[in-house]
């Protein structure tokens, strides 16, 4: 493999983000640690940072930030992971389910309201309990398990009164009774990496809040799903959220600047390995210009 | 070694440190990032916002 020049862009270094530095290092490759919160984004002219590097890694902690970051550098015509139009899918829930369900890949019912009034209809169709998510957020913030209609109605009126406009779009879901965990598979281009499941009393199994994680054996059935959820959503490097339903998967949440530090440590798999084994052959496959061997 | 920036007190660094990252003060519980390596040099980390994630 040739000695490729990484711009990894971020705003924050996690343990993720070390584990790729690392294993990027040790292949040889270049890397050149872009703080996006520095740069200065030209409608035309990529800012120097960027200019001289092969592909660009997006890692940015903020989804704001990474969309525009995949735009710019789509408009700059460099090579970026993930691409933008995966990272606007990714980045938005009302985006995410509606690729999902015109791909036809099990997810949960969802409706989507504007309104606290129709909010609440649609809560009470779906009946008690069900799901209020924000459309843009992550690590379980603000999920709400709604019990019954005062609940719902003391929720609504607490996100109304929040004051982003991000608030007031609904996003109403079905509860799935899933059987205390859900499933991560961390998968390239919809070819899954490592999977673990994580488990916990709370109905929010996330590894952010101390849910236990193991791993999880990928079988056929899952794989075909995690490649056909992977493609709905424009592929790349992800992190494809599952839960069981008794007769099958439903796809909840797909993360295109997915963290793997805990699958890294569940599983047996060189996560960090593998996603620049992923990085290498993405950049040959493009032909990218690299700079040296 | 850098000093905390809230409280004085010292923190322990590891070799592979990168400007970015953040370190928890042992003493008081301030998040504090990573600006410079060499001289390490610290600030205040970022508060959390409803944007980031994964």
């Amino acid at each position: 493999m040739v000695s490729v020049k990484v711009g990894l862009c971020y705003s924050r270094i996690r343990h993720d983000e070390k584990l790729l530095l690392s294993a990027l290092r040790e292949r040889g490759h270049a890397v050149e640690k872009i703080d996006v919160r520095d740069q200065q984004f030209d409608l035309a002219d990529p800012p120097a940072a960027l200019a001289e590097v092969d592909v660009l890694l997006d890692r940015c902690l903020a989804t704001s930030r990474s969309t525009y970051l995949t735009q710019f550098a789509a408009a700059y015509g460099i090579p970026v992971v993930n691409s933008a139009e995966t990272a606007t899918t990714c980045a938005d829930k009302v985006e995410t389910s509606l690729a999902l369900e015109a791909a036809g890949v099990p997810t949960p019912e969802t409706k989507v309201a504007f309104t606290t009034g129709a909010a609440l209809e649609a809560i009470e169709a779906f009946g008690y309990p069900c799901v209020l998510k924000p459309v843009v957020g992550s690590w379980g913030r603000l999920l709400a398990k709604i019990d019954s209609r005062s609940a719902a109605e003391a929720i609504l009126e607490h996100k109304e009164t929040l004051g982003h406009y991000e608030h007031s779009v609904f996003y109403v879901q079905a509860f799935v009774d899933k059987p205390g965990r859900d499933i991560r598979v961390l998968a390239c281009d919809g070819e899954p990496v490592a999977a673990m499941c994580r488990s916990g009393e709370h109905w929010v199994t996330n590894a952010a809040n101390g849910a236990k994680t193991q791993e999880f054996a990928v079988e056929d059935d899952l794989a075909a799903l995690v490649a056909q959820a992977s493609a709905a959503v424009g592929g790349g490097l992800l992190g494809i959220d599952l839960m069981e339903t008794g007769t099958g998967y439903t796809v909840h949440e797909i993360n295109h600047t997915v963290e793997f530090k805990a699958l890294n440590d569940a599983v047996a798999v060189d996560v960090p390995g593998a996603v620049v084994d992923w990085l290498e052959s993405t950049v040959e496959t493009a032909a990218v210009p690299a700079g040296g061997d | 070694m850098v000093d905390c920036i809230e409280c004085g007190g010292e923190l322990s660094l590891y070799d592979d440190i990168e400007a970015g990252e953040i370190l928890d003060c042992s003493t008081c519980g301030a998040e504090l990032e990573v600006l410079e390596v060499d001289p390490v040099e610290v600030d205040k980390a970022p508060e959390l916002q409803q944007d980031w994630g994964e």
